[in-house]
C-alpha cells in the first residue's frame, strides 16, 4: 500500500516492508483464539438450554405402578417419561403359546439388547406373569394397538396402526414387519409382589 | 456477471483450487467479493472517527444478541395468560442456562436504548442528519420507533404486574383519541381489558412482525449510509478531496481492517460492561427489571407506583406534564407522540452553515445543552411520583414542584426543535476546514 494518498494530514502507513508480519500474525491468531474461547463459553448456556430441563428430568423420574388390579388376560398402560408403558397380565394359556410361533419371529432369541439382562428369558419378564414393555413401535414410534382375540393364525399380540408391524404378547416382532426389533423392555423392578417401579432396575441401586 | 468473457475467465479460474478457487466459483455466480469490497475492504470511512462512532456497530451487535437470545427464549416461553408468568419462572429456574439467556435479553433491551441514544446524540452533535444523509436519518428514526414498539410489546410478555399495568396504561392512551378512541383501544387489546388475546398478539408483534421490519430498516439504513458515505466529527465531506489516480477520498481509510479492528475494541469493552450487568446487577436496582414485575399480573389490583422502564421516562414525563383540555387527556398523548416523532424533522429544521458542533457558535451549543439537561431531568422525573419534590405554596396554586419543572423542561425540549431554524441560522459559526482534523 502506498502512503502518498494519506500523508496530507499526517496519517501515514508504513510500507509493507516495515510491517512485522510475524507479530501481526501472532496478534491475529491470539485475537481469534480469545474470541473463539468467548464464543464457546457463550454457547454453553444456549446449547444447554435445549437439553431436558429440570422439570423434564423430574417428570422422567421412575414411576410406581400398582398392578394388583389388572385382571388375567388384560393389560394396563402406565406413563413413564411421557411414553406408554404396557403391563400385560398374561394367563397360562397365553404364556404357553409364546413358544408356538417362535419360528415366525425376527429375533426369538433376544439377541438385540432391547431388554435388560434380567429379562432376557422366554417371557421377557422378571415375573413371567407380567410383561412390561414400552408401547412404542420400534419402526417409527407409533403406539401399536392391542389385539388379544385369538384366531387360527394369531395368538394375540399387538398391531401397529401406522405401518402394520406385529408383535406378540412378549413384545417380540414378527417377521415381515417394518419394525426391525422387538419392543423395548424398560428397566424396572418389583417393590412388592404387586407394586412395580418403572424406570430403574435393582442393579443400578445396588 | 455483466459480460460473458469475464464470467468464463472466472469459471476457468476455479482450477486454481483451494479457498481462492471456491471464492472464484462463487464470484462467477454471486457478487461476493464485490460486496465485501463495497461494504468492508473498500468502503472508505473518514479517518477521524472518535468515541461516538462506536455505537453504530454496537447497535448491530445488540440487535444480533436480542435475536439470538429471543429465539432461545421462544423455545420455552408460553404466550398464554395462564402460563406466561410461570413459563418465565420456569426458564429462570428449570432451563439450563435459562437465567443467563433471559437476563441477556432483558439487559440487551436496556443496553439497546443506551447504545441507540448515544448513536442519536452523535448524529445530533455532528449534524449527521444533514444533506445528503436525510434518508439515513429518517430510516434511523424509523428504527427508533420500531425499537420502542418492540420494547413495549416485549415488556408485556412476562405477564408481571408492571407488564400488565404498563400495557393497560399505554393501550388506554389510544382511547383518548377523539371519536374513535375507545373503539381503537378495544381493537388493539382484542378484549375489554388487557387479557390473553392482548398477550397473544403482542407476542406475535414482538417475535416476528417488528423484528422483520427492524431488520429491513437496518438494511436500508446501512445501504443508504454506504451510498453517500459516513459523516465525521468535522462534518466535512471526504469525497470532496479524492486521490486523482485512484478516486479514493484522501481522508478515507478502508472500513476493514481499520475500523473493524477499532470497533472490536469497542465491542470488547461493551461486552465487559454487559456481562457485569448480566451477572451482578441484571435488575439494575429496578431500572432494567422492575420489582413489581416479579409479581404475577393481577387485573384487580394496580401497584402503588406505576413507572415505565427508564428508556421511556422522558416521553412519559411529557405525557404527565401536559394538562388536560376539559376532560380530554389527548393533548398529553399528542405531545408525547410529537416528542418522539419530532426527531424526523431535524434535517429540515437545521439551517446552520456548518454541520459539526466543533464549528457551531455559542447559541447552538447553549440550546443543545439546555435540550440535553431537559431530556435528562424529564427522564429522571418519569421514574418518580409527581409529588416527589412536594408542592409549591399557595402563590403557585399548590402545584406539584416536579410537575412545574417537567413543564419547563418540556417547553425547552420543544423549543430546541421549534426555534432551530432561527438560532442555527443566526449562530456565529466558525470556519470549517477543507479536510478532516483530529
Amino acid at each position: 500500500m502506498s502512503d502518498t494518498k494519506h500523508d496530507a494530514n499526517g496519517l501515514s502507513f508504513q510500507p509493507p516492508s516495515e510491517v512485522d508480519v510475524e507479530k501481526r500474525k501472532f496478534l491475529i491468531q491470539a485475537t481469534a483464539a480469545t474470541g473463539a474461547v468467548g464464543v464457546a463459553a457463550v454457547a454453553v448456556p444456549f446449547v444447554g438450554s435445549m437439553l431436558p430441563s429440570e422439570r423434564a428430568k423430574a417428570a422422567g423420574a421412575p414411576v410406581e405402578v400398582d398392578i394388583s388390579k389388572i385382571e388375567a388376560g388384560s393389560m394396563m398402560t402406565a406413563e413413564w417419561r411421557g411414553q406408554p408403558v404396557w403391563i400385560i397380565h398374561r394367563t397360562e394359556e397365553m404364556l404357553a403359546k409364546l413358544d408356538a410361533h417362535k419360528n415366525q419371529l425376527s429375533d426369538p432369541d433376544l439377541n438385540v439388547p432391547q431388554q435388560p439382562e434380567y429379562c432376557k428369558n422366554k417371557g421377557r419378564a422378571i415375573n413371567e406373569k407380567y410383561a412390561v414393555m414400552l408401547g412404542t413401535c420400534t419402526h417409527l414410534g407409533c403406539s401399536p394397538n392391542a389385539n388379544f382375540a385369538e384366531t387360527a393364525d394369531w395368538d394375540g399380540g399387538f398391531v401397529c396402526p401406522c405401518h402394520g408391524s406385529k408383535f406378540d404378547l412378549s413384545g417380540r416382532v414378527f417377521k415381515g414387519s417394518p419394525a426391525p426389533t422387538n419392543l423395548v423392555v424398560p428397566p424396572h423392578q418389583y417393590l412388592t409382589d404387586t407394586t412395580l417401579l418403572i424406570g430403574v432396575d435393582k442393579k443400578a441401586e445396588a | 456477471m455483466k459480460n460473458s468473457p469475464m464470467a468464463e475467465q472466472k469459471v476457468t479460474a476455479t482450477t486454481t483450487g483451494g479457498l481462492a478457487g471456491v471464492v472464484d466459483w462463487v464470484d462467477a455466480r454471486f457478487p461476493l467479493t464485490s460486496n465485501i469490497k463495497n461494504h468492508l475492504t473498500e468502503y472508505y470511512a473518514p479517518k477521524n472517527f472518535n468515541f461516538w462512532y462506536f455505537f453504530g456497530s454496537l447497535a448491530l451487535l445488540v440487535l444480533v444478541m436480542q435475536i439470538v437470545t429471543g429465539i432461545f427464549l421462544t423455545m420455552h416461553y408460553k404466550p398464554d395468560a395462564q402460563q406466561a408468568f410461570a413459563s418465565v419462572e420456569y426458564i429462570m429456574r428449570d432451563v439450563f442456562g435459562g437465567n443467563i439467556i433471559r437476563y441477556m435479553h432483558s439487559t440487551g433491551a436496556s443496553m439497546f436504548f443506551v447504545v441507540v441514544y448515544m448513536h442519536m446524540f452523535r448524529g445530533l452533535i455532528y449534524g449527521s442528519y444533514r444533506t445528503p444523509r436525510e434518508l439515513i436519518w429518517l430510516f434511523g428514526v424509523g428504527i427508533f420507533l420500531v425499537l420502542m414498539g418492540e420494547a413495549f410489546f416485549g415488556y408485556l410478555l412476562p405477564w408481571g404486574q408492571m407488564s400488565y399495568w404498563g400495557a393497560q396504561v399505554i393501550v388506554n392512551l389510544f382511547s383518548t383519541v377523539p371519536f374513535i378512541g375507545p373503539d381503537l383501544s378495544e381493537w388493539l387489546r382484542g378484549d375489554y381489558l388487557v387479557s390473553d388475546a392482548t398477550l397473544n398478539r403482542f407476542f406475535a408483534f414482538h417475535v416476528i412482525a417488528l423484528p422483520l421490519v427492524l431488520l429491513g430498516l437496518v438494511a436500508v439504513h446501512l445501504i443508504a449510509l454506504h451510498e453517500v458515505g459516513s459523516n465525521n466529527p468535522d462534518g466535512v465531506e471526504i469525497k470532496a478531496h479524492k486521490d486523482k489516480k485512484t478516486g479514493i477520498p484522501l481522508d478515507g481509510i478502508p472500513f476493514h481492517p481499520y475500523y473493524s479492528v477499532k470497533d472490536l475494541v469497542g465491542v470488547v469493552v461493551f461486552l465487559m460492561v454487559f456481562a457485569a450487568i448480566v451477572f451482578f446487577a441484571p435488575e439494575m436496582g429496578g431500572y432494567f427489571l422492575e420489582a413489581n414485575n416479579f409479581v404475577p399480573a393481577d387485573p384487580l389490583k394496580t401497584p402503588a407506583h406505576i413507572a415505565p422502564v427508564w428508556y421511556f421516562t422522558p416521553y412519559y414525563s411529557i405525557l404527565r406534564a401536559v394538562p388536560p383540555i376539559g376532560i380530554s387527556q389527548f393533548p398529553g398523548v399528542v405531545a408525547m407522540g410529537l416528542s418522539v416523532v419530532v426527531f424526523a424533522f431535524l434535517p429540515w429544521l437545521d439551517r446552520g452553515a456548518v454541520k459539526s458542533i466543533r464549528y457551531r457558535g455559542a447559541l447552538y451549543k447553549r440550546w443543545l445543552a439546555a435540550f440535553v439537561v431537559s431530556f435528562l431531568i424529564l427522564g429522571y422525573l418519569g421514574t418518580v411520583p409527581a409529588d416527589v419534590w412536594g408542592q409549591f405554596g399557595a402563590w403557585m396554586g399548590k402545584a406539584d414542584r416536579a410537575t412545574v419543572v417537567a413543564r419547563i423542561c418540556m417547553t425547552v425540549y420543544f423549543l430546541f426543535f421549534a426555534l432551530m431554524p432561527w438560532y442555527t441560522k443566526r449562530d456565529k459559526t466558525k470556519p470549517v476546514p477543507e479536510r478532516v482534523t483530529h
